[in-house]
C-alpha cells in the first residue's frame, strides 16, 4: 500500500517537474487584459494616466475607425479640391487606393515618425500616460515614441518651427475630460494610413475621457480648411481597457534594416522588381 | 460641379472594389490557397512583417525556395506566434496564397506544424 502510495507520488512529482520545464520553454510574451463584464469602479478626478490597451480596434488598417477609405457616403471625408488633388500624390500600400508594395510612397513605411494625428489613428497598441504637474506624457507602442502636452497655461508657440508630432497643450474640460489641441505639425505627414492630406494649418483636437477606472475614450477631430471644408471626427469614443500597471509593453518599431529585407525576400519581388 | 462628379466617380471607383486586409493585397492572388509541405530554412521576425522561408520538394524533387509573409510581431504575438515559433529543419505545412505573378512567395493563411497544431495567420479587426 504505502509502495503503491509512494510510485503515485513520485510520478505525479515527476509529471510536474517536467511540466514546469517545458512551460519555462514555451512561455509565451504578454498579452494584453481583455475587457470583462463587471461593473468597473467609478474613475478618479483629473487622472488619465495608466497603461491603456485598445485590442485591435486602434490598429485601423484602412484609415481611422471611424471615417474609413471604404468607399461608403457616410465615410467620404469633405476634401477641398486641394485636398483632393493632394490625396492624390499620396500613394498608400493598403486600402482601396492601394498601389504595389515596391511602387508605395507612404512616409511611414519607409520609417519616416507617423507624426500627429497618425500615431493616434494608425497602429494605435498598448498607450500608457503619465501625468505630472506641469505637462503629460504619452508614450505610444507603435515607434516607442512619446508626446509632450504642456498643462501649465502655455499658448502653443505663434509660427512654430514644425515639428512630426506638433506642439500639443491641454487642460480639463470637467473632472473626467481632458483636452488636447496640437499644431504645428510639419506637412510631411499623412493624417491616417489611406493617405489623407493636411497643410502647416492644421488643428487636431483630443479629448481623452475617463469613463471609470478602467476605461478610456479617445475621440479625434481633425481642422484644416485648406484641406477639408469643415471639421470631421476621425474617432469617435475609442475605448481603451486599463492593464495592471506591471503590464510589459512590446517594441514595435520601425527599422530600416530590416524593411530592406522584407523588400529583399517579399516586396519587390512580389511587385516584379527583381527576385528573391 | 465638377467636383460633385469627381467625388461620384471616386465613390462608384471605391464601391466596386473589395475591402483589403490589414497588409495590403495588391500583389497577392486572393483565390488561390496552396497548401505547401516543407522544411523551414529562416523564420524572420521582424516589422512591417515577419517571413517564414521553406524549402519545398515539387512533384519532380527539385527544392522551390518559398518565403511567405504574416503580419507584424505584435499582431502575431495575439495569435498565439512568437520568435520561437519555428527554427530550421522544422516540417510545416504553409497554406499560402501566393503572389499573382508566379513566383514562390505569398501570404501565410495559417501553418501547420509537426505535431499537428495548426497556426492561425490572420487578424480579425
Amino acid at each position: 500500500m504505502l509502495r503503491r502510495k509512494l510510485i503515485a507520488t513520485t510520478a505525479l512529482f515527476a509529471t510536474f517537474m517536467v511540466a514546469s520545464v517545458l512551460r519555462a520553454q514555451t512561455t509565451a510574451p504578454q498579452r494584453a487584459v481583455a475587457a470583462t463584464d463587471q461593473k468597473a469602479a467609478p474613475a478618479p478626478r483629473h487622472d488619465i494616466s495608466g497603461t491603456w490597451d485598445p485590442g485591435n480596434n486602434g490598429i485601423q488598417p484602412l484609415g481611422p475607425r471611424n471615417m474609413p477609405e471604404d468607399g461608403k457616403p457616410e465615410h467620404q471625408v469633405p476634401y477641398t479640391p486641394l485636398g483632393l488633388e493632394v490625396l492624390n500624390t499620396h500613394k498608400p500600400s493598403n486600402g482601396v487606393r492601394s498601389v504595389l508594395p515596391g511602387e508605395t510612397n507612404d512616409p511611414v513605411v519607409y520609417c519616416d515618425p507617423q507624426g500627429m494625428p497618425r500615431e493616434d489613428l494608425y497602429e494605435l497598441r498598448t498607450t500608457q500616460i503619465l501625468q505630472t504637474p506641469l505637462n503629460v506624457y504619452i508614450l505610444y507602442e507603435f515607434g516607442r515614441i512619446w508626446r509632450v502636452v504642456w498643462t501649465d497655461g502655455r499658448e502653443v508657440p505663434k509660427d512654430p518651427e514644425p515639428r512630426w508630432f506638433g506642439y500639443s497643450i491641454g487642460k480639463w474640460e470637467d473632472d473626467y475630460t481632458f483636452v488636447v489641441e496640437t499644431s504645428g505639425i510639419d506637412e510631411r505627414t499623412w493624417v491616417d494610413r489611406a493617405g489623407r492630406p493636411h497643410s502647416a494649418d492644421l488643428r487636431v483636437e483630443e479629448k481623452f475621457h475617463r469613463v471609470d477606472r478602467d476605461t478610456l475614450e479617445l475621440t479625434v477631430t481633425i481642422n484644416d480648411p485648406k484641406m477639408y471644408t469643415k471639421p470631421w471626427v476621425a474617432l469617435d469614443k475609442l475605448a481603451f481597457k486599463r492593464q495592471p500597471p506591471n503590464f510589459d509593453v512590446r517594441e514595435m518599431i520601425c527599422s530600416p534594416s530590416e524593411f530592406a529585407e522584407y523588400n529583399k525576400i517579399i516586396g519587390n519581388p512580389a511587385s516584379g522588381k527583381g527576385t528573391q | 460641379m465638377r467636383n460633385k462628379f469627381i467625388a461620384m466617380f471616386l465613390c462608384v471607383l471605391f464601391v466596386s472594389v473589395p475591402l483589403f486586409a490589414h497588409h495590403g493585397s495588391a500583389a497577392i492572388d486572393t483565390s488561390k490557397k496552396l497548401a505547401l509541405k516543407g522544411i523551414v530554412t529562416e523564420w524572420f521576425w521582424a516589422n512591417p512583417h515577419c517571413f517564414l522561408k521553406f524549402d519545398v520538394k515539387d512533384d519532380k524533387g527539385k527544392v522551390v525556395h518559398w518565403a511567405a509573409e504574416t503580419s507584424n510581431p505584435s499582431d502575431m504575438v495575439n495569435l498565439g506566434w512568437s520568435s520561437q515559433s519555428f527554427k530550421p529543419g522544422d516540417e510545416v505545412t504553409v497554406t499560402v496564397e501566393p503572389v499573382k505573378n508566379g513566383l514562390p512567395i505569398g501570404r501565410v493563411d495559417q501553418v501547420q506544424l509537426a505535431n499537428g497544431q495548426i497556426l492561425k495567420g490572420r487578424v480579425v479587426f
